[in-house]
């Protein structure tokens, strides 16, 4: 018997697992997963948590539930992946694999801000990316008076890079909402050049941010966080002001990567773009956030790369060349507040484009542009998650790669 | 995209003046771009952008942070050098793309 190890029983993870079962024969490969943790999180939710979109039980379930029954479920802490003899050592257990997929993910790092984890940590200072921080900051936000709210981004790249806009459109309406807008300055900190760095999403969607009374301040690489001052302070000694620091921490790859010595600076492994093959090991796979390949870490991203590695498992473990198939598609809705959302479509080197979602000219969703709709696909997408995306379902007519037909290059000034 | 000559040769821009094609820089191109930038360049700020370029090369993709561990600069010292735009302006002088996010 041969084995196929899957560290990580996340997003991507348990996609593999499903995907791949029907696809190996049971008497000759067995799949085992590992994850330490019972708890299977849908992640996007967590930005709803703090304004009470959302309930704890819509974000969490049991993730042994989304495993096939012929998969090796392991809950255990990965220790090491020793690649030159091919094991991966758990707690107290050693596995070997003879093909293994790296889905380990990725996670906020506030240590690596000075001052970031200090007094003001979970008083004043808050993170939405953990389940526990979403839910510390909605009871913050439940009585907080007002003043002056920052929704800022540490360093790229971040896991779902266009959440910290969609808080802040979220933030928009809670506080009307509430009745308190006026009570609450709200500043977008970025250490990018803007909110949108793309051309065609500046053009289409830099009236968002206007419209909304939503203040930016860019080009900001924080040094530290002020906990005395309450301000957070940039290289050149920059300074901004907070009442209450909404923060996307420098967010790493998982510890195992480094005392592996499989990573990067940030614990990302150097994973080929197109096949998702390791650089440094013919057998060791990445897929998801774990990897470095310049797509965005999300969901949708992983469910594309799904589709894409388990034919090249295959095609390795016969012996055949691998695809070089993976374009870096990532689709996503981007909600912008007053139940309404924009989805965008884009891969490595294509832009956001304008168009109609997924059937070219009918939609029924619309690209780069708010809609009511988009907003309920939004909402639906969790429904698909769960039930569809997890279990490696094809979601219809959603291709893998990108699709050209139907969208529009040359984008226009978005007119309200 | 527009056309452009800079220190005399004609190169393809992007709308804010990056270049569309990283193979048409040399450094007489890093010199003029960084003078409009109001920077004047030294030997240190070549090793910068030729590791740069070569991450670039590499197709990896650059952060303040991964610039400040090469080696050649901390991120203090990028910041002098490339004053309010240290991977901004770098990118922009190594003739590199700008450095973006998803949208």
């Amino acid at each position: 018997m041969k084995n196929l190890v899957i560290l990580g029983a996340g997003t991507a993870g348990t996609m593999m697992a499903n995907h791949l079962r029907p696809k190996l024969y049971l008497n000759k490969w067995n799949i085992t997963i590992v994850d330490q943790y019972k708890t299977h999180y849908y992640q996007p939710g967590f930005l709803f948590l703090p304004f009470d979109i959302y309930k704890e039980e819509q974000v969490k379930k049991v993730g042994k539930k989304f495993i096939p029954k012929d998969v090796k479920y392991i809950q255990k802490k990965i220790e090491k992946i020793i690649p030159e003899e091919n094991k991966v050592e758990l707690e107290g257990e050693t596995l070997k694999y003879d093909v293994l997929i790296i889905a380990t993910g990725c996670k906020i790092a506030p240590e690596e801000t000075n001052g970031m984890i200090g007094p003001l940590w979970k008083k004043d200072i808050f993170d939405f990316y953990t389940y526990e921080g979403s839910l510390a900051l909605r009871e913050k936000l439940k009585d907080w008076q007002g003043g002056k709210l920052l929704v800022h981004i540490t360093e790229m790249p971040i896991k779902c890079p266009v959440a910290p806009l969609e808080f802040s459109f979220l933030a928009d309406s809670y506080f009307r909402d509430k009745g308190m807008r006026d009570k609450v300055d709200i500043t977008y900190v970025t250490p990018l050049s803007g909110a949108f760095t793309k051309p065609t999403c500046t053009t289409a969607l830099n009236y968002l941010l206007q419209e909304k009374g939503i203040k930016i301040e860019t080009d900001f690489a924080i040094e530290h966080v002020d906990n005395d001052t309450k301000e957070i302070v940039d290289y050149e000694g920059r300074r901004i002001p907070f009442d209450l620091l909404v923060t996307i921490p420098t967010n790493k790859g998982d510890e195992v990567i480094e005392k592996s010595g499989l990573g990067d600076d940030l614990n990302f492994v150097p994973t080929d773009h197109n096949t998702l093959q390791s650089k440094a090991h013919e057998n060791i796979f990445v897929i998801g956030d774990a990897t470095n390949v310049p797509a965005s870490k999300a969901g949708s991203v992983a469910h594309f790369e799904a589709e894409t590695l388990a034919d090249n498992i295959v095609l390795y473990i016969d012996g055949y060349p691998l695809k070089k198939e993976f374009d870096g598609h990532a689709n996503c809705f981007i909600e912008t507040g007053n139940n309404k959302a924009l989805l965008i479509d884009f891969n490595y080197v294509t832009e956001p484009v304008h168009g109609k979602f997924p059937f070219a000219k009918i939609g029924p969703m619309s690209l780069l542009k708010e809609s009511v709709l988009n907003h309920w696909g939004k909402l639906a997408f969790r429904w698909i998650y769960w039930n569809m995306l997890l279990k490696g379902i094809a979601i219809p007519f959603v291709s893998r790669n990108m699709s050209f037909k139907g969208k529009v290059f040359d984008i226009k000034q978005e007119k309200k | 995209m527009a056309l452009k000559t800079i220190a005399g040769v004609e190169v393809k821009v992007t709308e804010d003046g990056y270049l569309e094609d990283m193979t048409q820089w040399n450094p007489e191109i890093a010199k003029e771009i960084a003078k409009e930038l109001g920077i004047e360049l030294t030997d240190k700020h070549f090793e910068v952008l030729n590791y740069l370029r070569d991450r670039t090369i590499a197709k990896e993709a650059l952060t303040i942070r991964s610039v400040g561990k090469s080696g050649i600069v901390d991120i203090k010292q990028l910041y002098e050098l490339f004053p309010k735009g240290p991977l901004k302006f770098s990118s922009k002088i190594a003739g590199i793309p700008k450095p973006t996010s998803c949208i």
